[in-house]
């Protein structure tokens, strides 16, 4: 068909623009009207109940399971213990020592231990109370300093001292830039453990297909790829009989980015019943699965010049990391690498020590291994801004770096908007002239923060590019979107469409997007660490310009000039300078008359530079490209019940460039919201490994009522690597809420507070600490007046 | 523990459901009903995600016997959208982006829908007290209380 024969071109929509403009999600009317499906809402009409079995002992040596009476049991298909598995797991290939289901010993109270599939309920609960187990119990340590006390059983047979991981890490002259300091301050704070929390309880689906001998794995995963991965490790099964497909799901925030232990035994049930397994985890066993931020205990010394320059920092960071590795190292890696990319900084010593305990397992929540850092930093921060008699904005002006910038620790700063996060807050919460002129008991606290954009170097290193987007193009002129990164609410997909959209000029509407489903969507390493905008946003911009030079192309064959004429306006195209016209549904028929459809691939790794310097560990905190973050709290402080009430969270955030506005608010939101929780109540607490607060009632976190206002300012540095100037939006903001609280209850009424979360009874504590303190500084003002009037007396 | 057949009326719909008297209501609309739009997200009246409205009052249907609910009229999230159209409360949640990942969406618009229904104009501290039974852990509920406060009088009334 040759372009005189078309029909006459009627005014094409013009080219669209979607970068920048703020999008309702893609998936937003699914999930509104209730027709969303989560794991748990999966037709699954004759799967069988899967239910976990777990140990009641918190440390101790397995004598013995037996199972030949629940599996006599009326409707029940099968029980499965840690002796059908092929290999155990763990998301670092180099730390994996977790079975799916105990074995040889459990490590905390609530491991798994075994499992049963059952006709209903009541046959599983029936099978479960009938196994027998016999565990020999050894002695448990729920804290980090005794589990790391001389004498202590090893949790683990290789790592003496109960040590997961020791991290030594020395950069520039420490002790002369302490030495050369005009201020040296050194503190220690404390902050508990704390839980993702995701609405969505955890759940999966799993297909066993005996004949075929294939399975099929439905589940909340943030990174079906490792799910897959760890499934045909465990099971033994060869990756070609797997299928892992991601319904909704509903959050994560870093709980789902590790393969988990319930995922794998629904799979080795459903093989072992030769049917379909659903397995759902009650709120209970959710905790118990765990993964959180661990309790963390940091000392900080650091260094200041005359002008508030940080000459030198030596931090030593002890983390309760629990039972397993999991991410453990990474973790007390990242706690100090992110030390650094902040502020310019003399010199660093960081000491950092994972450490074994007989509890749930500890993962990657919500700003990986930086948050409780953070915390400690900018508190000292605001500490020494007093010391030295400057604003805390001055503080951390004093300190800024300039891009393109090389860390210490060979990390790579491109775009740095913190100057104008500072600017921002500073200015929208009327710090200047509101901060020291507030009524008694309320103040304002400021605090920064930074993240990654991705880790530059992937968990699993296998030289493949770090992000894959195929483009589907067929008859019907719609575009498909294949990606395997999972959209856990994000908007990770409506973010995608919008950047192959903006390349191709074409409306949102002419996409659909697939995720992620290994048996369609190319593999992609995953929602974690906040890859997904940075990395598979430049691998969809890249596959949408492969889509386009292929339509280009098509269309310069029929007006038969050079591709380098065609002007492309998304809906039509033509040759410019003439009024010769193609609209697209045209472009796309002659482009398919060629070679049918179009399948277009758009791939981006991290440069080399960007993925860190070659000291060991030097991979944790590398990413190509750094967000910022600013903030003000301003708080109110009941004087007699110790009670904070937030009043307002001011939060200017770095995200390079805003391809959403309305998602990066809704991030920012969002992140500042889950630091608050941490700073204000949210604990997990344990009795002798015995969760106390494994429920949303106990485990508390905030109400609509008890969530401040939180207003965002968007700075837009552009980042030169990212699409479209884009970088993470989602973490980089929650660490500086905390500090920026503590901040603010010491300007609110005069109590530093070094130990999260900020509870009631310890401001009320510290206010009475700080009472008496007073009430006797002010006894002994006046004996020390009164004394010389004394002596004169006495002398007369 | 026996087993009767309950006369329901959800959405506007009579069914006669075979039940357990220890059957929960969740269990009921999710599994006999296929309407799994509400949501389970505790072990038992902790977050919200089950709201339902039972004769217009917001019901947790997680702790509520479907028994109990004999001759009562329920409503959940698939009644709200007429002819496949969202309504007000459901689009101003959407375009405003009061979901993220969308499971405690279904709990928080039949909260909300019954503060709407009573209060066709509330104040923000009205909106933040109708949904403070709904945990949301994406939002920190700021979207969520800006989309429920635009809805507008004349059309939350439809």
């Amino acid at each position: 068909m040759k372009h005189e024969d078309l029909p006459p071109l009627r005014d094409p929509a013009p080219p669209t623009h979607p970068v920048g403009t703020p999008q309702p999600l893609i998936d937003g009317v699914e999930k509104v009207s209730g027709s969303a499906r989560y794991t748990a809402d999966l037709p699954s009409a004759g799967a069988l109940v899967g239910r976990i079995g777990r140990s009641m002992v918190a440390h101790g040596v397995i004598r013995g399971i037996d199972t030949t009476a629940a599996l006599a049991l009326p409707g029940v298909r099968a029980v499965v213990t840690g002796e059908d598995f092929a290999a155990p797991y763990g998301v670092i290939p180099i730390a994996q020592n977790e079975w799916p289901l105990a074995r040889g010993k459990v490590r905390y109270r609530g491991e798994p231990l075994f499992a049963v599939a059952a006709d209903d309920d009541e046959a599983a609960a029936a099978a479960l109370a009938a196994v027998r187990v016999e565990i020999d119990p050894l002695p448990a340590y729920f804290e980090a300093d005794a589990a790391r006390a001389e004498g202590a059983v090893r949790l683990h047979d290789d790592k003496p001292g109960n040590l997961e991981r020791t991290v030594e890490q020395d950069f520039g002259d420490v002790d002369a830039g302490f030495a050369a300091g005009h201020l040296v301050l050194e503190r220690e704070y404390d902050c508990a453990e704390v839980a993702h929390g995701q609405i969505e309880l955890n759940a999966t689906l799993a297909q066993w297909d005996p004949e075929a001998e294939r399975l099929t794995v439905q589940s909340v995963t943030q990174v079906p790829y490792y799910l897959h991965l760890t499934l045909a490790q465990t099971l033994g099964l060869p990756g070609e009989a797997i299928r892992v497909i991601k319904p909704f799901v509903g959050g994560g925030f870093g709980h789902r980015v590790e393969p988990l232990n319930f995922e794998m035994v629904c799979a080795a049930l459903a093989r072992a019943a030769g049917g379909t397994v659903k397995l759902e985890l009650s709120r209970e066993e959710v905790f118990l699965t765990h993964r959180g931020r661990p309790a963390t205990k940091t000392k900080l010394k650091v260094g200041f010049g005359r002008g508030g320059e940080i000459t030198a920092v030596a931090a030593e960071v002890v983390q309760r990391g629990g039972a397993y590795a999991g991410y453990g190292l990474v973790t007390i890696l990242y706690a100090g690498a992110l030390l650094h990319a902040l502020y310019r900084i003399g010199a660093v010593r960081y000491r950092g020590y994972r450490v074994y305990t007989n509890l749930p397992p500890c993962g990657a929540m919500r700003g990986h291994g930086a948050v409780n850092v953070r915390f400690a930093f900018e508190s000292l921060l605001d500490e020494a801004a007093a010391a030295l008699g400057v604003d805390p904005f001055t503080l951390r002006r004093a300190n800024l770096i300039e891009p393109p910038y090389r860390t210490l620790n060979d990390l790579q700063v491109n775009s740095y908007g913190l100057p104008a996060c500072l600017d921002a807050v500073e200015r929208a919460s009327g710090w200047r002239e509101r901060r020291g002129a507030l009524p008694p008991g309320r103040g304002l606290g400021m605090a920064c923060s930074h993240y990654v954009s991705g880790s530059a170097k992937p968990v699993h290193w296998s030289g493949e590019p770090h992000a894959v987007v195929n483009l589907r193009l067929d008859f019907d002129g719609g575009i498909t979107l294949l990606t395997g990164a999972s959209d856990i609410g994000q908007g990770s997909s409506t973010l995608l469409v919008q950047v192959a959209a903006e390349v191709l000029l074409l409306p949102m509407r002419r996409f659909r997007v697939i995720s992620a489903d290994s048996a369609l969507t190319p593999k992609d390493n995953g929602s974690y660490s906040s890859r997904v905008s940075f990395m598979v946003g430049n691998a969809a911009l890249r596959a949408a310009e492969a889509l386009k030079r292929s339509l280009v192309e098509a269309a310069a064959k029929q007006f038969e000039c050079a591709a380098g004429d065609i002007e492309w306006l998304g809906e039509s195209c033509g040759v410019a300078g003439t009024d010769r016209r193609l609209s697209f549904p045209q472009v796309v028929r002659a482009a398919l008359a060629e070679n049918g459809p179009l399948t277009a691939q758009g791939t981006w790794s991290t440069p080399p530079e960007t993925q860190g310097g070659r000291f060991r560990g030097a991979a944790v905190g590398s990413t190509a490209g750094f967000s910022y973050a600013a903030q003000v709290v301003e708080v109110e402080v009941d004087a007699d019940t110790g009670a904070l009430k937030v009043v307002k969270c001011w939060v200017a955030h770095d995200c390079g460039r805003a391809i959403n506005p309305l998602a990066v608010q809704g991030q920012v939101q969002g992140a500042v919201w889950m630091g608050l929780g941490q700073a204000m109540a949210e604990e997990t607490r344990y009795h002798e490994g015995l969760p106390l607060a494994a429920n949303l009632l106990d485990y508390r976190i905030a109400t609509a009522v008890e969530s401040p206002p939180i207003e965002v300012t968007l700075v837009e540095s552009l980042d030169p690597l990212g699409p479209f100037g884009a970088k993470e939006a989602s973490e980089g903001g929650l660490h500086s809420t905390p500090p920026a609280l503590a901040a603010a209850v010491q300007d609110a009424c005069g109590v530093r507070l070094a130990r999260l979360p900020l509870l009631p009874e310890r401001v009320l504590e510290a206010l009475t600490h700080k009472r008496r303190d007073d009430k006797a500084a002010a006894a002994r003002a006046a004996r020390a007046q009164a004394l010389p009037d004394r002596i004169a007396e006495e002398a007369r | 523990m026996t087993a009767r057949v309950l006369q329901l009326h959800v959405n506007g719909r009579a069914h006669a459901v075979a039940a357990d008297d220890h059957l929960l209501l969740v269990d009921v609309l999710r599994e006999r009903l296929a309407l799994t739009g509400t949501k389970q997200g505790c072990d038992g009246g902790e977050c919200g995600a089950c709201t339902v409205l039972v004769d217009g009052e917001p019901r947790l249907a997680c702790i509520t016997l479907a028994a109990a609910v004999e001759g009562r009229k329920v409503e959940t999230i698939e009644s709200l959208s007429s002819q496949g159209r969202l309504s007000a409360l459901q689009r101003a949640l959407h375009e405003k982006l009061g979901t993220q990942c969308g499971f405690c969406t279904p709990g928080m618009v039949m909260a909300a829908e019954a503060l709407l229904r009573r209060t066709p104009q509330p104040s923000e501290q009205q909106v933040r007290e109708a949904i403070a039974g709904n945990l949301c852990r994406c939002t920190g509920y700021v979207k969520i209380v800006e989309a429920v406060l635009s809805v507008s009088p004349t059309e939350a009334a439809r």
